[in-house]
């Protein structure tokens, strides 16, 4: 039972299906918990399954199950943060977590793909699903259906630009197994063919990791869509998507000139005007967004050394990221107390108003600027090494002033919480599970960052 | 265990229990309710680490320049990333200095600080930990986390408890102090990629090429050069020694400050030697800018604060002095400097900390003519004063006089300058003693000082005394490290 995780994340999906038909809707956030839950333990269990299925279009290898223990991760949290009723319409519960199962099993399912067409069929399963829940939001308006509508759009496109690459790539080459590409592709990489096949199959996966200049969608969707959606796409899909870009680079021998050109220039745009842009925003989603554009060229820094540790560099950075990012949307999902977007300003009192919360917010704003002892410097670390190492200099340098950039936005987020009064200065009660949760969150950041040593080795027998 | 380190003596390891102390104890912080408790734990915290950093100098050896109470251990072995940890001359006094302001600070806020005291003191007893704990790293990454990990919590104590200006005076330090840092990191990673490893000792006099020696120096020198401040990246001091609580900016001016110099000390000059002689001129020349800038700005200041912020940035100077002379006098006096500033200046900010809780005014004007109404904290701010402008007997003298000594071994010019820095220095600060003690006629009902502040200002009032007039053990215990450091640099000088 190798493929277990997929079929219990299929399960899951189902017995959502039936509950959605049925009129029960008391206990729906109960079992989705517990499923979820349950989702979780046997991800981890079968992380040492292995085999080829289908013809060897279909590989379970430690890369992969550590990747779905990750979208099982990110998939818990998700669920167990949308405890407060708010977000979304009663009737549109069991669907929503219907979609949300259906979205995380694409996503386990592309880590695994190593075929053209797989991989492709994978990431519609997760993306069409994602299409559906971004506008079920309370209290429809004008902008979730912009956001909607634009996802819709970007992603066709996307997904178009994607199969047209993967067009040439067969053309090319006359097979849609990656392992063959990979072995073969090195020849065309110095014609003008292979190179754009290349960029434009890799356009998929820039898509969803919104790096630039694919990113025009995410900030509109994080604003657009309910908090606990962006929640999950800001994260779930962000990881799966790198890892099939990390998949690729490992499967690759050796590095193109070329290519890695391409990559240096994406990731320091990527980084600069995620960045830039990020200094002037107001909605804390919307500044998120921009935060992951960021993210997203920081990531590539670690990919293009392609080496054994800019892989496993670049995974534990996307651990740490679903991580951090999460804690951020934690604190602004129970700040919203009827699903509202969360300004700057509305932070501000927050260590008095929720000590905990403001403290919470700290710790993964400071982490994913980069500052230790957190899990964002210790990733950004490792990062930057293997850049370093593979002779990139000049993309480390340009990291090393986005750092300083970007502090200008996180700190805000903690400046608004520490440093200014609150308008309204009523206490914001926490349930147990509410504090719990953050506490774990706190942990999980600040694990990240001391003691990476267990995981650090066990991403670098994964890639 | 590598032949530059010599195992901790003693049978537990005392150098991470310095570190830790503080941080358990603030987690021990976290449980409690009652503000007294607090206070009381964290005072008490601070005292226990005191005492064990005093076990530091009673088995010190002061006979070898070999990092000493050694500790080490695998930290993150994919990247030879290792926990550890020594001290030598360099780092012992300012290990002490750190540990002896912790539970002052937490005295000096006893009644200053009124709301949120349980984070107040968590964030003094996390900091007081990252101070100990980038003094004895020897690992880069060991030692960088320390350092940028301090800057959370002087966030917090400036944008929380500091003045009215808090936020941008917060923002300003923190930024200042990245901006520096991530140069730091690159310049790091540099050194790793060439020696293959993050040890500091192992990194130390290696025959790396100038062009490496050149950028690396260049960016370890931002880096510290922010710390110092060295002029012209000073900006950021005053506001956020203004607007820091009393407690906030003893720790800045004492130890922060400390942490560039002790940086040019041990990264600059084993690391890039020939770099670091390369540079020194240019070093010599903006010391001697922020000595004579530092003074005349003193002089126009009405605000207490400031004007001892400023006066920081001189005696920074002078410490940047004598390390850039690269004499053995340089070197003892800076490290004399970095001691005394610490306890002079540290003073003086607990000096107007105790007043400004009584008139809550910083102006010199508010706070003129206390001659007749607080004589004991005239004569304590007196003291203190005279110290600061390096009065002969007092310890700031013994400091200056080394580096004077040392600079105008070679560098007659700098030599100069920096004696007119020294006067400007006496001018400034008699100048504000005068409007302290004699400023003003009118009497106000203001008490003097209780034996709470009197207790916490004793300790550094005997230093200043014992430092100024017998300095031997001291220079001794610092001495063989400085010797080794110098003789070092002698084979790369041209």
């Amino acid at each position: 039972m190798t493929i277990l995780p997929e079929l219990y994340m299929l399960f899951f999906s189902i017995v959502f299906l039936f509950l959605s038909v049925g009129k029960r809707k008391a206990d729906l956030f109960t079992w989705a918990k517990v499923l979820s839950l349950v989702g979780l333990v046997i991800t981890l269990v079968s992380i040492n399954g292995r085999g080829n299925l289908f013809y060897g279009a279909y590989r379970v290898d430690l890369f992969s199950q550590i990747f779905k223990a990750v979208f099982a991760y990110g998939f818990v949290f998700v669920i167990f943060m949308l405890g407060r009723k708010n977000e979304i319409e009663e009737g549109y519960l069991a669907e929503y977590f219907m979609f949300l199962g259906f979205s995380t099993l694409g996503l386990m399912m592309l880590v695994s793909s190593v075929e053209l067409i797989s991989i492709a069929i994978s990431l519609e399963i997760s993306s069409y699903s994602l299409y559906v829940i971004v506008p079920l939001r309370k209290g429809q308006t004008k902008v979730q259906l912009e956001a909607s509508m634009k996802y819709l759009f970007f992603g066709a496109i996307s997904s178009g630009i994607m199969l047209y690459g993967m067009s040439y790539l067969y053309g090319m080459i006359q097979s849609t197994f990656l392992s063959k590409i990979i072995f073969v592709l090195p020849k065309f990489l110095d014609q003008p063919i292979g190179i754009l096949a290349i960029i434009l199959t890799l356009a998929g996966f820039f898509f969803k990791l919104s790096l630039f200049p694919f990113h025009f969608w995410a900030p509109d969707i994080y604003e657009g869509a309910s908090n606990t959606t962006t929640t999950f796409i800001a994260t779930v899909p962000k990881v799966a998507a790198a890892a099939l870009l990390i998949r690729i680079v490992t499967m690759a021998s050796s590095a193109d000139p070329a290519f890695v050109t391409i990559l240096i220039v994406l990731a320091a745009l990527s980084m600069t005007f995620g960045n830039i842009v990020g200094l002037v925003q107001k909605d804390i989603k919307r500044l998120l967004g921009y935060s992951g554009i960021a993210h997203a060229g920081y990531l590539i820094m670690g990919i293009l050394a392609m080496s054994r540790d800019g892989n496993a560099a670049a995974i534990y950075y996307m651990v740490v990221y679903l991580f951090m990012n999460l804690g951020v949307f934690y604190v602004v999902l129970l700040l919203a107390k009827s699903g509202e977007n969360i300004t700057l300003n509305d932070l501000s009192g927050l260590a008095r108003r929720a000590p905990l919360l403001a403290f919470t917010l700290a710790v993964s704003a400071f982490s994913l600027a980069g500052i230790p002892p957190t899990g964002g410097f210790t990733g950004k670390l490792f990062l930057f090494t293997s850049a370093f190492k593979a002779g990139y200099l000049n993309i480390v340098i340009i990291g090393a002033v986005n750092t300083v950039i970007s502090i200008f936005y996180y700190l805000n987020l903690v400046r608004m919480s520490y440093s200014k009064e609150a308008i309204v200065a009523e206490p914001i009660n926490l349930s147990v599970h509410e504090k719990a949760l953050c506490y774990v969150l706190i942990f999980l950041v600040l694990y990240l960052g001391i003691m990476p040593f267990g995981l650090t080795q066990l991403f670098r027998m994964a890639v | 265990m590598g032949d530059y380190l010599i195992m901790n003596p003693l049978n537990f390891p005392i150098l991470s229990t310095t570190i830790f102390i503080p941080l358990a104890g603030a987690i021990i912080l976290l449980l409690m309710r009652n503000d007294t408790i607090v206070k009381g734990i964290a005072f008490t915290t601070g005292i226990i680490n005191f005492l064990v950093s005093l076990l530091l100098l009673v088995y010190f050896d002061a006979s070898t320049h070999l990092f000493q109470f050694g500790e080490f251990a695998r930290w993150i072995p994919q990247y030879n990333i290792n926990y550890i940890l020594g001290i030598d001359g360099i780092t012992i006094f300012l290990i002490l200095l750190t540990t002896i302001l912790a539970p002052m600070c937490v005295l000096c806020s006893w009644t200053a600080i009124e709301n949120r005291v349980k984070e107040f003191m968590f964030c003094i007893l996390v900091m007081e930990s990252a101070m100990v704990g980038v003094f004895c790293a020897l690992d880069l990454i060991l030692f960088y986390i320390f350092w940028e990990a301090m800057l959370i919590p002087m966030y917090l104590l400036i944008a929380v408890w500091g003045g009215p200006n808090k936020d941008y005076a917060s923002v300003k330090f923190f930024i200042y102090t990245l901006f520096g840092s991530v140069f730091l990191l690159v310049a790091i990673i540099a050194i790793y990629l060439v020696t293959g490893s993050f040890n500091i000792p192992n990194a130390m006099f290696r025959d790396y090429s100038f062009n490496f020696q050149f950028w690396v120096f260049l960016a370890f020198a931002i880096a510290f050069a922010i710390k110092v401040p060295m002029f012209p990246f000073h900006t950021w001091l005053p506001a956020a020694h203004t607007e820091a609580p009393t407690a906030g900016s003893v720790f800045l001016a004492s130890v922060l400050l400390k942490m560039g110099t002790y940086g040019f000390l041990r990264f600059c000059l084993p690391i890039t030697p020939q770099a670091s002689i390369f540079f020194a001129p240019y070093m010599l020349v903006l010391s001697v800018i922020a000595i004579i800038y530092g003074g005349f700005v003193c002089l126009s200041q009405t605000d207490m604060k400031k004007l001892i912020a400023y006066s920081s940035v001189a005696h920074m100077g002078f410490a940047t002095l004598g390390i850039f002379s690269l004499t053995l006098f340089g070197f003892q006096g800076a490290l004399l400097q970095m001691l005394n500033h610490g306890v002079t200046t540290g003073a003086l900010f607990l000096c107007v900390g105790i007043v400004y809780e009584r008139t809550h005014s910083r102006e010199i004007y508010d706070n003129a003519g206390l001659g007749k109404i607080m004589p004991i904290y005239v004569g304590f701010f007196g003291l203190f004063a005279i110290s600061s402008f390096a009065f002969p007997g007092t310890n700031n003298f013994v400091g200056e006089l080394y580096i004077l000594i040392g600079t105008f071994i070679n560098h007659k010019a700098a030599g100069f300058f920096a004696v007119v820095g020294a006067i400007l220095a006496a001018a400034y600060m008699l100048k504000l003693l005068k409007q302290i003690i004699w400023g003003r006629e009118d009497k106000r009902p203001i008490k003097d000082m209780n034996v709470r502040e009197i207790a916490y200002l004793i300790p550094l009032a005997v230093f200043v005394l014992w430092m100024g007039l017998f300095p031997a053990p001291f220079v001794h215990t610092i001495e063989k490290t400085i010797i080794h450091l110098t003789s070092q640099l002698q084979v790369y000088f041209p």
